[in-house]
Order: C-alpha cells, then sequence, then structure tokens
C-alpha cells in the first residue's frame, strides 16, 4: 500500500489487480469552511481498511463522495477502476454502503426494508426471499424481523442498515461508524461476519473513533485530520511500534496533559 | 425557584425568536391571529358590561366552562403540546415540589395560549363593572379560573405523557384530529343553528354549569352583582376545592411520573410477513410501488390524506344542501384528482435523508419517479372514478358525465407526471418523518410557497384544454364538448404523465446528489 499522493505515477500497473477503492484529490468545501482538501487514498482488494480521525475531520465527507451520495467540488474515486462519477450506476452495484447519520425508511418492517434493498438493486425475489432471514439471524435480528424499524433501538436501527448494506453481496464494503451505539455481542458477530467476508477476498472500510477497534480488526488504516491524510498504510506501519491510540494523539495533536480542575479533587 | 422557572420560561420563548427569521414570521402570523382573536374577545365582553345581568352570566360562565374544556381537551390531540418546560428535565434538579408546580403553573401563562386566556378572563372584571362586590368577585373568579385552565392542561399532559410518547398513540391522535378539523365548518354550522332554535334554554345550562367545577368560577361575579353572597360563597368554595384538587392529582401524577420515565418500546414480531413486496412484481419500480403505497397507510403524513378524502364528499354534500345547488359536486372529483396527485409533489422530500438508500442502490431516476406515481395512481384511481360517478345518482344530470370524467382523469395524470417532475428536483419543508402532520416542518417558508404556487400554476395551465372543454360545455349547454373532453383528458393526460415521469427521472439520474444534499439540510 502507498501512500498516493502522487497522481500519476501511482496507476495500477497492468497485471496487477486494480484497488478496490481507488481515490485521487477529493476535496469540498461547505460554504467557507473546507472539509476534505485534497485526500488520495488507495485501498488494496482484500484489505480491512480504517479510517481514523477526529470530529470533524472529514471522514464521512470522504465516504459520502466515494460512494456517490456527495458530488465532490474536485478529485475522483475510482471502484475497481470504474469511476463512481461518470459511471454511477456500475459503479454503485459493486458497493455496498452504510452511511451514518441518515434515515431509513423506518415505517417498513426489518425484513421489509432489508428485502427493499435488494430489490431496489435488482435482485430477483427467490434470492432476496432465501437472503434476507440468514442475514437477520446472523446479526441477532430474527425475533424482530416484523417490528416496524421505527420501533427498533439504536443499535438495532443500526445492524438493519448494515444488513441493508449486505444483502447484494458487494465486492466492497463502506461502512461509516458500522458500531456506534451496537451491544458488545452484537459487535463480535459483526466483527465475525465482516472478518470472514474480507477472507473471502471481500475489501472493508470502516471509520470508527475507537482506535483499540481498528488496531485489532483492521489490515490497514488511514489518519485524517481537518481533511487531509497524515498517515496511510498497513497498522503495524503506521503505529510504528506504540499504540495507535498513542501514535493517534501524536498525529493529531491536541493530546493536553491533565491539569487544572483541582477543585474536582476538593469535594 | 419560582421566579427562576418563570425567567427560563422567557428566556425559552425569547430564543425560539432568534432562530430563524422564518420562525420568526410564524410566531408573527400566529400571534397576529391570536390577537385578532382576543380582541375580538375582550371587545365583546367590554360590551356585555351594558348588556342584561342575565345575559352577562349566561355568557361569561358559558365562554368560562368552554375555555376550560379547550384546555382540557386539546393536549389530547396535539402530541406537538408545548414541552419546553417538561417536568421530567427537572428529575436530576431536585426542586422542592410546591416551587416546582407554583413555578411551572405560572410559567403556563408565558405563551400564547396562556397570555390569552389570562387577558381574556381578566375582561370578565370589565362586564361586572357595575358593583364593588361584582368587580372583587370577578377579578377573584378570572383569577382562579385562569389558573384551574392551566393546571388542568398540565394535569391531563402529565397523566398523558407516557402514553404519548408511544408511537402508536402518536400516529393515531394525529390522524383522529383531521376528522373536526376538515369537519369543523359544517360542525360550527350544525351547533349554531341548533343554538339558535334553543337559545331559551341556555341561562337555565349556565345556572346548572355554575355550579359544577367547569363554571364556578366564572360565575363569582353574576352572583355577586346579583346580591347572592351565599350562592357565591358556596361556589368560591366549589373553586377553590376545584383548583385545590387539580394541583393534587398534578402533584401526585408528577411524583409517579418523575419516578417511572415513559417507556416508548413496542413488542418485537417475528418474520415472514413481507406485505406488498411479495405482491407486486420484484422490479425496482413495483418495490419502489409497494413501500411508497406501505408508507400511504403506515405513515400519519400520508394517511392523514386518505382521512381526509371520504370527508370530502361530506363537505361538499353539506354545502350543496346548503346552498340548494347540487353544481359543487361536480367539482368534487377534480378537486380531489387534484389534491390526491400534487401530495406526491414532496415526496421525496417526505424521505427525507432516507433517500440515500435510492441513491446508494444506483437506482434509475425513471424506477424511482414511476414507482411512486404508480402507488399514488393505485390509491387514487378507484376515489376519483368513485366520486365522478356517485354525485350523479343525486343530481341526476348524467350529461355532465363524460364531461366530468375526462376533466378528472386529466388532472389526475397531469398532475401526477408534474409532481414527478417537481418532487425530483425541488424540495419543500415538511413535517419529518415521525412528526406530527401538524408540526410546524423545519425549511425554507419561501422556497415552499414558491414551489407549490408555482407547481399549480403550472398545472392549471397544463390542463387548460380540459377545463376549456368543461367551460364550453357550461356555457353552450352542448354535450359535445363533453364527449371531447372524455378523450381528450385521459390522452392528453397519460401523455403528460409519460412526459413527466421521463423528465423527473432524468432530472433524478444527473442530480440525485444535489437533491440529495438538499434534504440532509432539512433533517
Amino acid at each position: 500500500m502507498t501512500d498516493a499522493s502522487s497522481d500519476p505515477a501511482s496507476v495500477p500497473s497492468p497485471g496487477q489487480p486494480a484497488p478496490a477503492l481507488s481515490i485521487r484529490g477529493l476535496a469540498k468545501r461547505f460554504g467557507g469552511k473546507i472539509a476534505v482538501d485534497g485526500i488520495s487514498l488507495d485501498v488494496p482488494a482484500g484489505s480491512f481498511y480504517g479510517m481514523v480521525g477526529p470530529n470533524g475531520a472529514g471522514k464521512t465527507t470522504t465516504l459520502s463522495m466515494a460512494t456517490g451520495l456527495l458530488r465532490p467540488d474536485f478529485g475522483t474515486a475510482l471502484v475497481h477502476g470504474t469511476d463512481v462519477w461518470s459511471e454511477p450506476l456500475e459503479a454503485k452495484k459493486l458497493m455496498g454502503v452504510l452511511p451514518d447519520g441518515v434515515r431509513l425508511f423506518d415505517r417498513l418492517t426489518g425484513e421489509q426494508l432489508v428485502s427493499y434493498a435488494g430489490l431496489l438493486r435488482g435482485m430477483d425475489r427467490g434470492t432476496v426471499r432465501s437472503r434476507v432471514p440468514e442475514l437477520l439471524a446472523a446479526l441477532d435480528l430474527g425475533a424482530d424481523a416484523g417490528t416496524l424499524v421505527v420501533d427498533y433501538s439504536a443499535g438495532m436501527t443500526k445492524k438493519i442498515a448494515l444488513a441493508s448494506a449486505l444483502i447484494h453481496a458487494p465486492r466492497l464494503l463502506v461502512l461509516d461508524e458500522p458500531f456506534e451505539s451496537v451491544d458488545p455481542v452484537s459487535a463480535t458477530n459483526i466483527r465475525g461476519i465482516l472478518d470472514s467476508y474480507v477472507a473471502s477476498g471481500g475489501t472493508v472500510i470502516v471509520s470508527s473513533h475507537v482506535m483499540d477497534l481498528v488496531q485489532r480488526m483492521c489490515s490497514h488504516v488511514a489518519v485524517v485530520a481537518a481533511g487531509r491524510v497524515l498517515a496511510a498504510g498497513p497498522v503495524d506501519e503506521v503505529r510504528n511500534g506504540s499504540t495507535l491510540e498513542d501514535r493517534f494523539v501524536d498525529l493529531v495533536g491536541g493530546g493536553r496533559r491533565t491539569e487544572g480542575l483541582e477543585w474536582l479533587r476538593t469535594f | 425557584m419560582v421566579a427562576h422557572l418563570l425567567s427560563l420560561k422567557w428566556r425559552l420563548l425569547l430564543n425560539g425568536f432568534k432562530r430563524s427569521p422564518g420562525q420568526l414570521i410564524g410566531m408573527a402570523i400566529g400571534g397576529l391571529y391570536a390577537a385578532g382573536t382576543v380582541l375580538t374577545l375582550l371587545v365583546g365582553l367590554v360590551a356585555l358590561r351594558w348588556a342584561d345581568a342575565e345575559i352577562a352570566q349566561t355568557v361569561v360562565v358559558l365562554g368560562g366552562a368552554l375555555a376550560m374544556l379547550g384546555w382540557l381537551v386539546v393536549p389530547f390531540l396535539v402530541s406537538a403540546a408545548d414541552m419546553t418546560l417538561d417536568p421530567a428535565r427537572f428529575t436530576t434538579s431536585a426542586i422542592p415540589a410546591p416551587q416546582l408546580l407554583a413555578g411551572l403553573a405560572l410559567a403556563g401563562f408565558i405563551g400564547l395560549p396562556g397570555l390569552s386566556t389570562a387577558l381574556v378572563s381578566l375582561a370578565t372584571v370589565a362586564s361586572w363593572w357595575r358593583s364593588v362586590p361584582a368587580v372583587a368577585g370577578a377579578l377573584l373568579g378570572a383569577a382562579l379560573g385562569a389558573l384551574s385552565c392551566v393546571v388542568l392542561s398540565k394535569v391531563v399532559t402529565t397523566a398523558t405523557a407516557s402514553l404519548a410518547s408511544s408511537r402508536r398513540y402518536k400516529d393515531v391522535s394525529s390522524l383522529v384530529i383531521f376528522v373536526p378539523l376538515v369537519l369543523m365548518g359544517p360542525v360550527v354550522a350544525g351547533v349554531a343553528q341548533g343554538l339558535a332554535g334553543s337559545s331559551d334554554y341556555l341561562p337555565g345550562l349556565a345556572k346548572v354549569i355554575s355550579w359544577t367545577p367547569l363554571g364556578a368560577a366564572w360565575s363569582l361575579g353574576g352572583d355577586l352583582e346579583a346580591g347572592d353572597a351565599g350562592a357565591a360563597g358556596l361556589k368560591f368554595l366549589v373553586a377553590v376545592a376545584t383548583l385545590a384538587g387539580l394541583f393534587l392529582c398534578w402533584h401526585l401524577l408528577l411524583q409517579r411520573a418523575l419516578v417511572t420515565p415513559p417507556y416508548a418500546g413496542g413488542t418485537s414480531r417475528k418474520g415472514g410477513r413481507l406485505g406488498l413486496f411479495a405482491l407486486l412484481p420484484a422490479t425496482p419500480t413495483g418495490a419502489v410501488a409497494a413501500r411508497s403505497l406501505s408508507y400511504w397507510f403506515r405513515d400519519p403524513r400520508y394517511a392523514g390524506s386518505l382521512v381526509v378524502v371520504p370527508l370530502l364528499p361530506v363537505i361538499f354534500l353539506f354545502s350543496s344542501a346548503q346552498s340548494g345547488s347540487y353544481v359543487m359536486l361536480s367539482v368534487l372529483a377534480p378537486m380531489t384528482a387534484f389534491l390526491l396527485a400534487w401530495s406526491i409533489s414532496a415526496d421525496t422530500s417526505y424521505d427525507n435523508t432516507a433517500f440515500a438508500l435510492h441513491l446508494a442502490a444506483g437506482v434509475r431516476g425513471i424506477h424511482d419517479r414511476l414507482g411512486r406515481a404508480l402507488a399514488c395512481l393505485a390509491i387514487s384511481l378507484p376515489v376519483v372514478l368513485l366520486f365522478v360517478i356517485g354525485p350523479f345518482f343525486i343530481t341526476g344530470d348524467w350529461a355532465w358525465l363524460p364531461n366530468i370524467m375526462g376533466l378528472s382523469l386529466g388532472m389526475l395524470f397531469t398532475g401526477l407526471g408534474l409532481s414527478s417532475v417537481v418532487s425530483a428536483r425541488y424540495t419543500v419543508a415538511v413535517p419529518l418523518p415521525g412528526d406530527s402532520p401538524f408540526k410546524k416542518p423545519p425549511g425554507n417558508v419561501a422556497q415552499t410557497l414558491a414551489v407549490q404556487f408555482g407547481g399549480m400554476g403550472v398545472l392549471l395551465l397544463l390542463v387548460a384544454p380540459e377545463l376549456g372543454l368543461t367551460i364550453a360545455q357550461a356555457l353552450t349547454g352542448n354535450p359535445v364538448p363533453g364527449w371531447i373532453n372524455l378523450v381528450v383528458g385521459p390522452v392528453l393526460g397519460l401523455v403528460l404523465f409519460a412526459v413527466g415521469v421521463r423528465l423527473g427521472g432524468k432530472w433524478l439520474d444527473a442530480r440525485g446528489p444535489e437533491l440529495f444534499a438538499q434534504l440532509t439540510v432539512n433533517r
């Protein structure tokens, strides 16, 4: 994995497989604020790729631009060699997306929502029918399959959104904060599903705040802050001997020594 | 502490103004409306000063009782009741109960309904500006009455708080409220007629009510003016006991509510029921149609229109019966076609950010448009056909059937086509998913008005041929334009429907991400 900031040089040479996701110089400005300031990354096929960064670093914006949800001001995104912005329908077939902070069609039942996601992607009824119960059972949602999603808890909602992203067996999974408010048991199950998915050749990109989780789970990591990539590569290379959390605080800065607040110890 | 709570409520009200100019304008319009109503009531109550004492007593007691009933009923229907000072938020602050109750009760007067009630109550003092005891009694009664109103509504909201937080209750109550609102005209006219016929019955009713908790406080001024100090004393006791009882109820309910937070969960249900998704074709278009149709029945924001539809003939029949001519009935079908077809012009706005699923799945624009339009058509076509044919059994003027049929179908198909274009390009401010259909939506009010009125104007232009043929028959009395309309309406409508769905689909393919960006602003 190379930090591909030099543009034309990093075009994959023939014979080598194209990266699962290759983004070049993505940039986005909201009003006066630059959210993403020219991010370039290559996510190798078959990798479990973590994207970490402080709040407001531009993770969600970057992933939205890479998945066709938000049009970038500059830059390109290729999924297995297909340009997301010039051939959106082709590129979106290859991807399963779990966006963060969007609503679901929550007046459908859990199984209806996942079936809907499958049918929208043009899958036939038989396949959808056989996959949905299996998927819901794997995510511990079997007992609530007939409940309206609006009555789900936050963690269950996250899981049903993940199921909607998995139903069409995509080659690339882009998951924005997939473990937020998910209970530890379900999180372990989800990790199991994702691990075996990667082992069989799929590619996963997750964004997260939890460094420990990323260090244990991911093969590669990119540290993003203020709309730029600070470091990217295999996890062991990036953390360079220390823990990912310490390395992250080093890179991003802003870790304060805990002083002051003496009155908190006086009771 | 009481002063703290009052200043908190005042601050919340002021900050509400600060949030956006749109909100300020909305509040100003609401304020003007309230001011108009209050002013009318004030003038009326002051004018009562020169009326006969018995009439004044009847009006004040019955009006006061109505106000109390209003404060009792409204919190049931409007689940978006004012919960800015929700007692549950003070759970952790350890405020002594008497101070909390007093503060919250007085804070109830800060805000339009509370302030209006207080002003109108005080105006009853002017009605009894006849003798010193009467003025004193009226003043005391106004204070007791207005306070009872506010505390009564607090009792209701506290008692129903845990009920009101369940989704099913919210859904049902936000649908049920459509019925009285839509039927307001006929109901008010009916009641007015009934009252006019039995006006000598009212003073007796007022006398009885003045002994109940509803009217006791409001009758003090009148009884003292009449010199009936004994009755006034007893009624004063009734009024005080009412207020004390309400405070006690509120206190007990609050104590219980503070230690048992509302539980909003439902029962879990096993799967195996795909509903419409199993019935409609397993294609993207079919799936979108199945989803939209499910929403027409499950989402109160859509289901509200379905509740209104059966009430429309009632209104039209009523107004026809009053005017004695059934001409209005033939407007029923085209009007319904227009309302239902136009209702999906805000479809993507209703989706809100859930639209991300369509975008991420790479649904082609035309499939998205066609699915939504067909779902609406599946509901509106039978309704419109029924409304076209039904009225002719009453009017018997069958010569008009072809014309009305052509106009209605033209309106329906054209409207669906235009809506498909509008909702692919423009977002409007609508209530958020899960909110009551009556809650004031966030977002740009100016754009909403421009899109709505602009769209309706374009629709009228597009159905101009059908309208022209209808007018031609009305002017000449010749049925030939009607038969032409029977062909022109559906054919032109279907052509425009196809054009609208295609154009909307094309725009959606080109601008899907931009549309989604607009939707994320109003989440």
